[in-house]
């Protein structure tokens, strides 16, 4: 469906999803320091923050797509590139960093051959590192789609990759 | 007969969902009736899962680190039988280190559900907010505050009832009262535990801190990787509404107050007060310069008071308890208690919530039960990436503001990293100069520029590249940056380099002068040999090495070559003889 048959502003080039956002739009841009809320809005709907939906809430809100990519790149949270179906979020917070999370990222990039940041060329994994997740006590610790995983080893963060892609590929077999 | 599943983030990750699972099956199939209920973090984080068994009489038995398949035995014998199963059960000395500490922040957490706003009740909850705003005058509350000489736990330590004083006689109809649960020290989950573990606590200090200052409304930042805490805060506003609590006429009184949750978007100097206000307002997070104060323009330019979390959570307790009684707790100048995340090399991990006064040495050893694998402790880090490494040789140093601070660490917001003889000091500065440097908002230059110039100079010595003149160049750099920056965040960056080299001097000289890393942690000035009495000559190290730097025939001693060696450590972990030696 074409998004200028649903009212979209956006010349022709966004998805259709965009339109999720409208209630998100029309509810908060009125409300002054309402941004972040918005953006939070979009990366839930689109997955990231893509020019495209920048644009859009350009031009629903009035607020300059300048002003909306700067927010957008100060917050970590904010990504800018897609990325994939499973996000890891390693941490590299000081406890962890103490019980070795290094060696944790050097095993997760072993097992998925990528760096922090990238994303698997299946489209399966995204590495991420972040500054604590507040689980300290069972450092190193890292989150997978919001399930933490805790007292890591280079062992265990490896079959827990392995077993969850193994889980995909039968999933896609069937 | 009640069963409880500890259910922070700290138990669901050591999967306590799991077990919650597997409890309610057997209790079906066992033909019980018994509700399995949640709680919060009791802070005895080395051992979650926890699950506590109440029976008809009172009693509690404690199971810790329980597994799944635990779980049939405890139901059949435990539930059924009515008899504990001795062997699962929390040992003696595990549960004496709960007796050592005082709770008050933490008085809540890990005994009631967090979802259920009568159990918060039903512990004197909400008492606190109804005599103060039915009771007392704003006035009253703030001396009692002042009384009992509570201090900011989110760092700084400045008396609370100053701040909200200022703030109540600053002029303006409409005035916030915000919650700076943004959490940022990398290694420390205090408020974490407290607001996914007692939030209503936060929310009672809030309201009564809102009538206090004369707020019109509270909104609490938080962190955005805390999903938990914002999803049970939720909970708790809801109800709080719900009751009368909070809303119109708290209480049936003329103040009316409502709380929001606004989450943050993950950038560390939004803790800092006036940064976040900025990302209240939906602007980058930067912060502005003093004054003017939050106090007398903050929010969209509203006179504004913020409180960290624990701050809020000692509040209800204090008007309940009355000041005297906190007061009567802590030392001269630091009254009350304050909690900690004991982390990193240290046998039981968790939060602990202690007395203001107690020697460090008491912390780490009677509670924290010592350094992890029988290891001499080297060091602990208080206050994160703005504070600094206390040394093996000042163990014996209280936990209070002024003595704290005299060693060149801070009491920070509770972050206690605790180190041992593996961990590499030089290493550790280099760690949280990164972090800040990433972190630093790029606002003024000594913070931009110098935290970067920082970092290059400790990289290079990590790397084994430390140049003569490198210890100076730091040493110079960390008073200018201190000086110059802007904001919190930049001032107090260098405090983790200049306590290093205050007590770790010689292992800066180390890496410089003598490319030696005596904590055997920077990979660079590591020498990979093998110990020729112990090699089988098995081969495998040489089929693992992916440089193809270690040569030597079937059954006779391989040998590495230095130069070819990357040091990445594949031989260290394949060989079964304990062969490879590291220097
Ligand atoms: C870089 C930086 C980060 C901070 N992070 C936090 C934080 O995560 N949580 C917090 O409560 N205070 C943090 N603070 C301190 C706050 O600016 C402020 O002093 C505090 O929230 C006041 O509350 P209190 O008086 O109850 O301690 C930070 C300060 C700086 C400079
Ligand atoms: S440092 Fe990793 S969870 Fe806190």
């Amino acid at each position: 469906m074409s998004c200028e048959k649903n009212g979209c502003k956006c010349n022709g080039n966004s998805e259709f999803k965009f339109v999720q956002l409208d209630p998100v739009i029309e509810k908060y841009k009125n409300v002054p320091g309402s941004l972040i809320k918005i953006l939070q809005a979009a990366q839930d709907i689109n997955g990231f923050l893509s020019k495209d939906i920048i644009n859009y809430i350009a031009n629903g809100t009035g607020i300059k797509p300048a002003k909306i990519y700067g927010v957008a790149t100060f917050y970590a949270q904010f990504r800018t590139k897609p990325i994939g179906k499973y996000l890891i979020m390693l941490c590299k917070g000081t406890a962890c960093h103490v019980n070795g999370a290094d060696m944790i990222e050097e095993a997760i990039c072993e097992e998925l051959n990528i760096a922090e940041g990238e994303t698997t060329a299946d489209g399966l994994f995204t590495l991420n590192c972040v500054a604590c997740l507040g689980c300290c006590s069972l450092s190193p610790v890292m989150m997978i789609n919001g399930e933490a995983f805790g007292k890591l080893t280079k062992e265990s963060v490896k079959k827990i990759l392995y077993e969850l892609r193994n889980q995909e590929r039968a999933e896609g077999v069937k | 007969m009640r069963v409880i599943v500890g259910q922070g983030s700290c138990g669901l990750a050591a999967g306590a969902a799991k077990v919650h699972q597997e409890l309610e099956k057997q209790i079906k199939e066992n033909g019980l009736n018994i509700h399995v209920e949640i709680t919060g973090c009791i802070g005895n984080c080395y051992l979650e899962p926890i699950v506590d068994v109440i029976d008809d009489q009172g009693v509690k038995k404690t199971y810790v680190c329980v597994k799944p398949e635990m779980v049939k035995e405890i139901v059949e014998q435990h539930l059924q039988g009515n008899s504990a199963v001795e062997k699962y059960l929390i040992s003696k000395e595990d549960s004496a280190i709960l007796r050592k500490q005082k709770r008050v922040a933490l008085r809540n957490c890990g005994i009631i559900d967090p979802t259920s706003i009568e159990e918060y009740i039903a512990l004197d909850g909400y008492k606190a907010t109804e005599k103060a705003v039915t009771n007392m005058t704003p006035e009253q509350v703030v001396d009692v505050i002042k009384a009992s000489g509570l201090r900011g736990r989110g760092g700084a330590g400045f008396p609370t009832w100053f701040k909200w004083d200022a703030a109540r006689k600053s002029p303006g109809p409409d005035k916030y009262m915000v919650c700076n649960a943004d959490e940022g020290d990398p290694g420390a989950f205090m408020d974490r535990s407290v607001l996914e573990g007692d939030p209503h606590s936060v929310i009672e200090g809030m309201v009564i801190g809102g009538y206090a200052m004369g707020a019109v409304e509270g909104i609490i930042y938080v962190r955005a990787e805390y999903p938990l805490a914002i999803k049970r805060l939720e909970t708790a506003i809801e109800q709080a509404r719900e009751k009368g609590f909070l809303g119109k006429n708290v209480f049936g009184s003329k103040f009316s107050f409502d709380i929001r949750i606004k989450a943050g978007a993950g950038a560390f100097v939004c803790g800092e007060e006036t940064a976040l206000i900025a990302s209240l307002e939906g602007e980058r997070g930067m912060p502005r310069l003093k004054p003017p104060f939050p106090a007398q323009k903050g929010y969209f330019q509203k006179p504004t008071n913020i409180n960290n979390v624990e701050t809020f959570a000692n509040v209800a307790w204090i008007i309940h308890n009355g000041a005297a009684a906190y007061a009567a707790m802590g030392t001269e100048k630091a009254k009350g208690t304050k909690v900690f995340a004991l982390t990193g090399k240290i046998n039981k991990g968790g939060l602990v919530e202690i007395p203001m006064g107690l020697p460090l040495r008491e912390v780490i050893y009677d509670i924290g039960g010592g350094i992890r694998n029988g290891k001499a402790f080297k060091a602990v880090q208080m206050g994160g990436p703005s504070g600094g490494c206390i040394p093996a040789s000042l163990i014996d140093t209280t936990v209070d503001y002024e003595a704290l601070t005299k060693t060149g660490a801070i009491m920070g917001s509770g972050g206690m990293v605790v180190m041992d003889e593996t961990t590499c000091m030089v290493d550790m500065a280099r760690f949280f100069l990164s972090f800040t440097r990433k972190e630093s908002c790029g606002k003024c230059t000594y913070c931009r520029v110098g935290t970067k110039r920082m970092l290059e100079i400790l990289e290079r010595i990590t790397q084994g590249e430390g140049k003569d003149g490198d210890i100076e160049l730091l040493e110079e750099l960390a008073a200018k940056v201190k000086d110059g920056a802007m904001c919190g965040l930049g001032q107090t960056a260098p405090n983790p380099v200049q306590t290093t080299i205050r007590y770790f001097r010689n292992e800066y000289e180390d890496h410089i002068y003598k490319k030696k890393c005596t904590a055997k942690s920077c990979k660079s000035l590591l020498t990979f040999s093998i110990d020729k009495d112990k090699c089988t000559g098995c081969t495998s190290c040489a089929r693992k090495c992916p440089v193809k730097a270690i040569s030597g025939e079937v059954k006779k001693t391989h040998e590495i070559d230095p130069h070819v060696c990357i040091r990445c450590g594949k031989c260290l972990e394949t060989c079964k003889f304990k062969a490879i030696l590291v220097d």
